[in-house]
């Protein structure tokens, strides 16, 4: 009787199964690489995890309304693109309200699309991918774009600047990570994402207005994109017009890692923070160990996919099953 | 002595929080038609979901003649002859009525070809013995629940069935396709097959079972032989109290016009409909399904546009564009289908009952959980409501408890028309008849009150006026004193005069 059962095992295994992964990982790591777990290192993360940390609090919004943004990544290309430019015509002062306008313009659309028209979120999403991409060409001409006076600019402190010790990336993705997880758990907004997306049909009849809630959803994402936009131009100060480009399925697997489901209706704010520190701490510790760049993205892949896995055996409660 | 087909031995299960088995035993003989009865959470489903290996018993044995069986899963189950018709249904909708009868078994070629032909043929002459209304060929999301309550049933003609479990297998069916589903279980009695039959209808139960178990919180009450008791007895069994069962006929003063509907029509749904509601009135909607009961209710609702004809709340005409302008005008739907238009079975209890009005309640920007908490714990003593707590989520509530929470949700709108779409389906007698007393008292209390429902009892014993529907018109207005079970028939099934014409 001592021995857990197999059938015992299973459950907590599929449970808990994404925490443990997590934590043999970070384990490992450490004894791998003593560097792993200094301040130093733990800050450089979370600092290099804001800008996608910040992009999936607003996918986390569309996730849970039951629909998917793949567009995020070539919209946040956009928005540096368009701040940068717009930086040395007009000034720093209103380039950032003027490339959100125009971010939350994209957003807008995407959300006409898949709220009003009721159009399937993965094919528009996908199509904005590709039409933004050509969209930051076209008004780049392909060119990378540059701050002419580097050092001179105020415009730096959104992506290099400290405060209290702090970098502001941090502080701008702790802040908005703060407020997004009040507006979804504690409003009567987020209430309406989170019937929406578990059962439109039930939402509707409720008198939730569903193709509204999808549409704000997509205009949310969209401004945690500007927002990213804004840390990324204002690090660098210069840009390549593919900086996003492959962003949108790291921050999908984020979210996913949290444990929102993609067929709507789960998922918090707070688990996609984690979702994202992990996600950061495992690339961390990969490239620790000295392997290469692009190994991450196999990794991630395969993280993804062992985290739509273990979600739907936690839901099944055994790691397989024959039936759904 | 004939041997049972099978036997539940001490069976227990237990959720967080809720034992919803404490070591219950049951039996059923072949060629026996055994009820299983208790109120709603009484654990009927979850026993049923032990022997059917969607749930593994915490502890007990199955016994399938003299040996011991495990059911690993509900394929294993049905392999071994235990075939299982779900409380709620589990079709794929984009598929045709064939391929869901014989998903998984489909009829094969040479190659792994689907023997389409074949398929059709088998189906069709299924579907005939069931002496339905559509084809093998028919997808299924286009048929009504009732019709796709029989293409479960039919299922499980296909198998060769040692033991059949019917949970609430008539709760959206009509008479008429009651009397099919009766022929088929006869059908199945007569071969030998152990018939297992969940149901909160009393007529039924005493029509065709031989033996009732009684369940009371997941407890074993006792076994009765059908034909030496009554229902008041087995009502005491269940719910330990006997049932008051008078109406509450106080005839109130009948106040002003709250809702009139002058010659609505919505296509070939319905056409020309006229009638006219007061405040503290039930007006009873009785017709087969189909009559398009169900769709006036949805335009008055703003889910459909009507084609012609105007609509009149307090005497003012309205127009009435989405669900969320009709609760802005006081109006509420109880829907008929409480997993896929009341239900959003991932959030919990309270955040469903709520979700009307999540927008006025407010604390600062917030939602007030305070006020949420106060009216979910309202309607849960009022409906007496079982579940663990609010934060339960509502897809893990009985049946019959998931109804309540949705009937909770529009009465705590405190409506001006109050519309209620087969308002009890599913629910234990108490219960229900606790709804009846509740329909009754809001009408007192000055609420409009329209009742849709295709329980004859039920239409009868809360209206003050009938309006019996067929094929898309009235065909005839009774006030209660008038109305009796052979005219109503009568009227709906389009034999009687229209009223209209
Ligand atoms: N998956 C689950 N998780 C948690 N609790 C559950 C689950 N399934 C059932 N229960 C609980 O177990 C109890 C028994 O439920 P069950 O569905 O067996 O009732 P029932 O007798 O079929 O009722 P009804 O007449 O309403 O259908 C209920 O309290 C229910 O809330
Ligand atoms: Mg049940």
């Amino acid at each position: 009787m001592a021995a857990l059962s197999k059938a015992q095992i299973g459950p907590i295994l599929a449970k808990q199964g994404i925490l443990i992964a997590f934590a043999v990982f970070m384990i490992a790591f450490t004894i791998a690489s003593p560097k792993f777990l200094s301040v130093d290192n733990v800050f450089s993360v979370v600092r290099s995890s804001a800008i996608l940390g910040v992009m999936a609090l607003g996918v986390t919004f569309v996730v849970i309304s039951g629909n998917l943004d793949l567009s995020v990544g070539s919209m946040m290309s956009f928005s540096t693109i368009v701040v940068l430019d717009l930086h040395d015509k007009i000034g720093p002062f209103l380039a950032i309200p003027a490339m959100f306008a125009m971010t939350l313009a994209l957003g807008a659309i995407i959300g006409f699309l898949v709220g009003y028209l009721r159009l399937n979120s993965l094919i528009v999403t996908l199509g904005m991918l590709s039409a933004i991409h050509g969209l930051t060409l076209t008004y780049s001409g392909g060119q990378n774009m540059d701050i002419a006076d580097k050092e001179g600019t105020w415009f730096s402190v959104f992506g290099q600047g400290t405060a209290l010790g702090i970098p502001v990336p941090i502080l701008i993705f702790a802040a908005l990570a703060a407020f997004l997880g009040l507006v979804l758990g504690k409003t009567a907004f987020g209430r309406k994402i989170y019937a929406v997306g578990g059962n439109d049909t039930a939402a509707t009849f409720s008198g939730v207005r569903r193709a509204r809630t999808v549409f704000n959803c997509y205009l949310i994402s969209a401004a945690c994109v500007a927002t990213a936009g804004l840390i990324q131009a204002s690090r660098s100060l210069g840009s390549q017009n593919t900086v996003g480009q492959g962003l949108e399925l790291e921050v999908l697997a984020a979210v996913i890692l949290g444990g929102a489901s993609l067929l709507g209706g789960s998922g918090t704010i707070f688990k996609t923070v984690i979702g994202v520190l992990i996600l950061g701490f495992i690339q961390n510790g990969l490239l620790l160990l000295g392997l290469q760049f692009y190994v991450q993205f196999v990794v991630t892949w395969v993280i993804i996919i062992l985290a739509v896995w273990l979600d739907i055996a936690a839901k099944r409660g055994k790691l397989w099953s024959p039936i759904a | 002595m004939t041997h049972p087909v099978l036997r539940l031995e001490n069976i227990v299960k237990t959720f967080p929080g809720v034992r919803a088995l404490d070591g219950v035993s049951f039996s059923v003989l072949p060629g026996e038609v055994h009820a299983l009865m208790g109120e709603n959470g009484a654990g009927k489903s979850t026993l049923m979901k032990v022997l059917g290996g969607i749930y593994q018993p915490d502890s007990g044995n199955i016994l399938m003649g003299e040996d011991k069986a495990v059911m690993s899963g509900p394929l294993d189950a049905k392999s071994k002859g235990i075939v299982f018709i779900h409380q709620e249904l589990s079709l794929a909708e984009e598929l045709s009525v064939a391929e869901n009868i014989y998903l998984g078994e489909l009829p094969r070629k040479s190659l792994g070809r689907v023997d389409w032909a074949k398929l059709s043929e088998q189906t069709n002459a299924i579907l005939e013995k069931l002496n339905v209304g559509f084809d093998a060929k028919t997808r299924v999301g286009d048929l009504s629940i009732a019709n796709q309550q029989m293409v479960e049933i039919a299922r499980a003609l296909t198998v060769n069935a040692k033991a059949v479990i019917f949970d609430e297998p008539t709760a959206s069916l009509t008479d008429a396709e009651k009397v099919v589903l009766f022929d088929v279980i006869s059908d199945l009695k007569n071969e030998g097959v152990g018939i297992i039959y969940i149901s909160h209808r009393m007529e039924e139960i005493f029509k065709i079972t031989d033996r009732i178990t009684v369940l009371r919180d997941g407890q074993y009450q006792g076994t009765v032989n059908t034909a030496e008791t009554d229902e008041e007895a087995v009502t005491q069994l269940m719910i330990g109290r006997k049932l008051d069962l008078t109406r509450n006929a106080s005839h109130h003063e009948l106040g002003d016009v709250a809702l009139e509907v002058r010659g609505l029509s919505c296509g070939k749904l319905y056409q020309d409909v006229s009638f006219e509601l007061r405040r503290g009135e039930v007006l009873g909607f009785y017709g087969l399904v189909g009559a398009g009961r169900t769709e006036i209710a949805e335009t008055l609702f703003g889910l459909r546009d009507p084609s012609a004809g105007q609509i009149l709340l307090d005497g003012e005409e309205v127009r009435i564009h989405s669900p969320a302008d009709a609760i802005a005008k006081g109006i509420s739907l109880v829907p008929e289908d409480r997993k896929g238009q009341g239900l959003v079975l991932e959030m919990n209890c309270r955040d469903n009952m709520t979700l009307p009005q999540v927008d006025d309640l407010k604390a600062g920007p917030f939602v007030a959980e305070g006020a949420e908490v106060a009216i979910f714990d309202q309607y849960r003593d009022q409906l007496d409501i079982r579940t663990p707590g609010w934060k339960q989520k509502a897809g893990n509530l009985s049946g019959g408890n998931q109804q309540k929470i949705v009937i909770g949700k529009w009465l705590s709108m405190h409506p001006n028309v109050l519309i209620v779409d087969e308002p009890t389906r599913g629910i234990d007698v108490g219960s229900k008849s606790e709804i009846h007393k509740l329909l009754r008292k809001l009408a007192a209390q000055g609420y409009a009150v329209i009742v849709i429902s295709s329980e004859m009892p039920e239409v009868l014993h809360v209206s003050d006026r009938i309006i019996a529907m067929y094929s898309g018109r009235i065909m005839r207005t009774f006030t209660s004193d008038e109305v009796n079970e052979d005219n109503l028939i009568q009227a709906i099934s389009g034999l009687g005069s229209n009223e209209a014409a």
